[in-house]
């Protein structure tokens, strides 16, 4: 049935250009032959074919075009006749002499731009003759066009300021009383179409359920809105053509145009219609119209349909003003003056109030385009926009989280903005609203927003240097810092969130003021905020702000030097507490790696500043974790060579102190489970006896004790390995080994002789050669690489050559 | 043949000229067979003067009891063809009883000729003025010939013409407010107007001026009237809502209309209407008809 119609409609059309063509054909033949009668009597026929209530708008805009294109001729043949001396009088009076009123009047507008052009009537009075008699048509689709015609026609003949029609001195009130009213006209006239179309659409609407399911009338009714859009455009051009007048000044548009067309649009009560012409209205005319009008048209909201979109319309406004007020600094003060703040809150406050069931999306766009008003037209007036967060926040609560997920985007706009404007989350920490604002995202929501807001310190590497903002900056970013309430930790994404910690990790080390006792209260505060995250984000943020505070540390060591220190209350041992605190929290992680890495860490600061109870603590807790929670074999292997590094490098113990610890450090590594890691820890432990620039570690005795001690749990593997898979396994332990004893023997430990490094290359060599031996070239390489820097060292000569000169190779 | 021809033939020619022939206005008239000819155009009061000649055929003389020239006013109803009523009649005798054997000539004058009547060619009713020359002879009938002329009267315009105002409707459905704005027309005028529309619950699909004219002949019983719509006027198109008022501008110059003619001889009238038509969605008229005069107004 529908599809029927279509067909219909088509057949229409195509019988309608049909008699137009046919018509245009003799109208041309009587214009050729310059036959006056004729070519009046053709076109008025042809005209008539525009009498067909058949179409829908859109296919009659077609045939409205083709008439188009054919009056213009006859528009020419009009020009031609009254310069052959045919009176334009009696030509306007003879196109009215046809019986049928749409052909009368569009051939009346035709002459009528002729009657102007020839200018023996003044332009206003034949304009007012045409839009008065356009009364005629009141049928919507057919009136609308004629008017459309007249609104076209007759633009460049408009007595505008500098228009040679341009008359006595109020001619450009007349032209703007003659658009204002054909653009009444028109509007009133859309009107009766929409809601014809709303009658017309009806009963086509149970036909379509009946036939075709559900899917026709919502087909249809995407249909009807079009074409209601459609017509709107004809009568929107009325207003374009009013914002062209020149001669519309300030005042004229203030008294006379602006009251009468809101009015209009207020009468039309139609939904669309209105947020329509609202929309055209702020587009046409000029900014600094809107400014100074901004009462009147603000006035006009709360009036119109409580469906209209009144929230684009206003964003648009707000975003016309914004871009204004962005594109030149002199036009501020204008803005200032007119209060454009306050009107256009106030504004959205009644909107809002007037439309309680606007949807929360509306409401945060509402405020998110008076938010990007306020910061381009008051950057400096941050209350302004803490104001603005205040109303939203206001009208938010009580709602709950949103769950919408647009409204949301828009909260992260609306709260991105003030971001993009200042490029300085300092600002925007002063909003006292903005943390408020941000409860009401959802979880995940949150999350983004304060992705975005890290984002911006860093793109900006803005420095958060006070406590208070580190406080509140924690208070935003809050959903990356802990776990919300109710919030579902098992579906987050492991990897999304590994990412927004790292973000979180980087944003600590962003945080940073040279003066140490502000840099403590923010550590603190931070500190603070981070525990509460749980055990999933702490490996993430401990890390950066332990690093963090051992740079105070560094820092403060290196003021200590000037005498100003005394009176400090932030001392290296109050950051040392705190940071043992701080570690500790990982063992509820349980991260111990990560634990144990953290405290050796603070050891060797503890090391730098002297502080030998606090290093010996750290490293008893190292070891504790290493004793208690380091089970994995693998683990304990990196974990044991990062305490024998730390603990090699450590010059604040005592004899006792340091003894014990080494002792325990090689008591570990001979523990370890595999035997070539237990080589290798060994023959790292004797490092610990060896400290190349600090004299009082040589013991070159216990050097000697783990090299050889090292060396035997070599032959053990050896032997191990023998037995278990029936061959030897590689020699690179003992290379490795044979690398110790060489270096040893460099730095000049005594205990080391050349004898036993000649017996441990005989061993190798022996080894290599074994049968049961399973060749390896990297321990090849290895060894061959070693030869060959001791053949290095002789010949380099002098006293390292002649040291190197007995061994044999 | 010329013979046989010849003796059916009329004896002679007779022509009738007036004697302002070249200069006076002629205006078309329309024949009985429907061909139209160009008349002269006379007024109430005019001279109608000029020359008859008779000219016999070559060799032909023509007896007669004498020639006269009648001007008559004549009124003819269809209904009742052939019958004339004549409502004027002035004769002139233009010659005794005699011979004519050659071409004669005599003019002819009636003076100050009261016409009071216009012509006029209707439905059913002629009314028309014609010069009839009569050559009355002995035996054989009397050769005739005539020549018809037109006669329009003009009015001034009238001191008293008030616009034509009212409003009408159909309870709770339709209220109108129409307004002319004036009763009497001349017939090169234009009717200026307005419909206001103060009830609309009606879907109106369109609204047409029409111009009516209603012949009346005869009287009492034999009353015959005849209504033509002389114009089709398509003054709104679509619904209005209310509130709307629709302007009205119609030329009366396009169609034929005649001045209003009231009781003309107690044997017709013409008159005038203006008919308003308003048509709904189910092609439902509601219509409301006003009287109006036509005039004919001294062309200047």
């Amino acid at each position: 049935m529908i599809a029927d119609g279509v067909e219909d409609e088509e057949k229409w059309l195509a019988a309608g250009i049909a008699g137009l063509q046919q018509n245009a054909f003799y109208m041309h033949r009587a214009l050729d032959s310059n036959n006056l009668r004729d070519a009046l009597k053709y076109s008025a026929q042809m005209l008539s074919e525009l009498r067909t209530s058949r179409l829908s708008p859109h296919k009659y805009y077609e045939l409205y075009m083709r008439a188009f294109d054919e009056l213009r001729k006859l528009e020419m043949f009009f020009k031609e006749e009254t310069r052959r001396g045919c009176s334009i009088i009696d030509l306007y009076e003879l196109v009215q002499h046809a019986g049928n009123i749409l052909p009368r009047l569009y051939l009346l507008c035709t002459v009528g731009c002729v009657y102007i052009k020839t200018k023996e009537a003044p332009a206003k009075d034949v304009l007012k003759d045409l839009v008065e008699m356009c009364r005629g048509i009141q049928h919507p689709v057919r009136g609308l066009f004629l008017r459309s015609y007249l609104a076209q026609v007759s633009r460049d003949k408009l007595p505008d300021i500098g228009s040679e029609y341009e008359g006595d001195a109020d001619s450009v009130v007349d032209a703007v009383e003659f658009v204002l009213q054909n653009f009444t006209e028109m509007n009133k006239l859309c009107y009766t179409a929409c809601q014809s179309f709303i009658l017309l659409a009806d009963p086509e609407l149970r036909l379509a359920v009946g036939l075709s399911g559900l899917q026709g009338p919502a087909r249809e009714k995407e249909k009807r809105e079009k074409e209601r859009s459609e017509l709107r455009d004809l009568v929107g051009k009325n207003l374009h053509v009013l914002g062209q007048i020149e001669g519309v000044d300030l005042d004229m548009y203030k008294d006379t145009v602006l009251p009468r067309v809101l009015e209009q649009v207020v009468n039309c009560k139609d939904e669309l219609a209105q947020y329509y012409l609202m929309d055209c209205i702020i587009q046409v005319f000029p900014d600094e119209y809107h400014l100074q009008t901004l009462d009147v048209l603000l006035g006009a909201f709360p009036q119109l349909q409580p469906t209209v979109d009144i929230k684009t319309v206003l964003s648009r406004l707000m975003e016309r003003l914004s871009n204004y007020a962005a594109s030149s600094a002199d036009v501020l003060p204008e803005f200032l003056q007119v209060e454009a703040f306050s009107k256009l809150n106030n504004a959205i406050g009644k909107v809002i109030e007037a439309q309680p069931d606007m949807p929360t999306l509306g409401v945060i766009t509402l405020y998110s385009s008076l938010l990007t008003f306020t910061l381009h037209v008051h950057p400096e007036r941050l209350d302004y926009a803490d104001q603005v967060l205040g109303a939203c926040v206001k009208k938010l609560s009580g709602k709950g989280k949103l769950q919408d997920n647009k409204a949301t985007k828009q909260i992260v706009a609306l709260l991105s903005a003030p971001l993009e404007k200042y490029n300085d989350i300092v600002t925007a920490l002063k909003l006292s609203n903005y943390p408020r604002m941000m409860e009401y995202l959802d979880s995940e929501t949150n999350k983004v927003m304060a992705t975005v807001i890290i984002q911006s310190i860093m793109k900006n590497k803005t420095r958060i240097s006070t406590a208070d903002r580190v406080e509140a900056l924690f208070e935003l970013i809050k959903g990356l810092i802990k776990d919300l309430d109710g919030s579902p930790d098992d579906e987050v994404d492991e990897d999304d969130f590994k990412e927004e910690q790292n973000s979180v990790a980087r944003l600590i080390q962003m945080l940073y003021n040279d003066d140490p006792e502000e840099m403590f209260k923010i550590i603190c505060t931070v500190r603070k905020h981070i525990l509460a995250g749980g055990p999933k984000r702490l490996p993430f943020t401990v890390p950066p702000l332990v690093y963090s505070s051992l740079k105070l540390v560094r820092q403060l060591q290196s003021q200590e030097e000037n005498p100003f220190g005394e009176e400090e209350s932030t001392t290296p041992k109050k950051i040392f507490q705190l940071l043992n605190q701080t570690v500790e929290t990982l063992s509820n992680v349980p991260a111990p790696e990560l634990a144990l890495q953290l405290y050796l860490q603070c050891a060797e600061a503890a090391n730098d500043c002297d502080l030998e109870p606090v290093a010996y603590e750290f490293f008893t807790q190292a070891y504790i974790l290493y004793e208690e929670e380091i089970s994995d074999s693998r683990a304990q292997v990196t974990a044991i060579h990062l305490i024998i590094g730390t603990l090699q490098r450590m010059h604040v113990f005592g004899v006792e102190n340091r003894d014990t610890l080494t002792h325990k450090a090689t008591g570990y590594s001979a523990k370890l489970l595999k035997k070539p890691d237990q080589c290798r820890a060994v023959y790292a432990c004797s490092h610990l006896f060896w400290v190349d620039d600090q004299d009082n570690i040589k013991d070159g005795e216990r050097v000697l004790l783990c090299l050889k001690r090292a060396l035997r749990i070599a032959n053990a593997a050896q032997q191990m390995s023998n037995a278990a898979r029936g061959s030897t396994g590689s020699v690179t332990l003992f290379v490795e080994i044979l690398n110790k004893y060489l270096y040893f023997y460099e730095k000049g430990n005594p205990q080391i002789n050349v004898a036993a490094i000649q017996s441990l290359i005989e061993l190798i060599t022996t080894e290599m050669q074994s049968e049961t031996s399973t060749p390896d070239p990297a321990a090849d390489a290895f060894f061959a690489s070693t030869l060959r820097y001791i053949e290095f060292q002789k010949q380099k000569g002098g006293a390292v050559g002649e040291k190197y000169e007995p061994i044999k190779v | 043949m010329n013979f046989l021809i010849g003796a059916f033939k009329p004896a002679c020619n007779i022509s009738i000229t007036f004697s302002d022939g070249k200069t006076r206005k002629q205006v078309p008239m329309k024949k009985e067979n429907g061909q139209t000819v160009m008349v002269p155009l006379f007024q109430s009061q005019e001279n109608i003067a000029g020359k008859i000649s008779i000219e016999p055929f070559q060799g032909k003389k023509i007896e007669h009891n004498g020639v006269k020239v009648e001007l008559l006013g004549q009124i003819e109803m269809f209904f009742d063809r052939g019958n004339f009523y004549d409502f004027t009649s002035l004769v002139r005798e233009l010659d005794v009883p005699g011979e004519i054997y050659e071409r004669k000539t005599y003019p002819f004058e009636f003076s100050t000729v009261e016409m009071p009547y216009e012509s006029y060619n209707g439905v059913n009713v002629r009314l028309r003025y014609v010069l009839k020359v009569t050559i009355s002879r002995n035996y054989g009938a009397s050769i005739m010939e005539y020549q018809d002329f037109v006669v329009r009267n003009y009015s001034p315009p009238p001191s008293i013409n008030n616009s034509i105002k009212m409003e009408v409707g159909i309870e709770d459905c339709l209220h109108i407010e129409f307004e002319y704005n004036k009763s009497k027309y001349h017939l090169k005028d234009v009717i200026i107007g307005k419909i206001y529309f103060l009830l609309v619950r009606i879907k109106i699909k369109n609204m047409d001026l029409e111009i009516r004219r209603r012949e009346s002949t005869g009287s009492g019983a034999n009353t015959h009237v005849e209504t033509e719509t002389l114009a089709k006027f398509e003054l709104m198109d679509g619904a209005p809502v209310r509130g709307e008022s629709i302007p009205i501008r119609l030329f009366l110059s396009p169609y034929e209309l005649t001045p209003t003619h009231r009781n003309i001889n107690n044997k017709f009238s013409v008159k005038y209407y203006l008919n308003l038509v308003l048509v709904d969605e189910e092609d439902r008229r509601y219509f409301k008809q006003q009287e109006i005069t036509i005039y004919r107004l001294q062309e200047s």
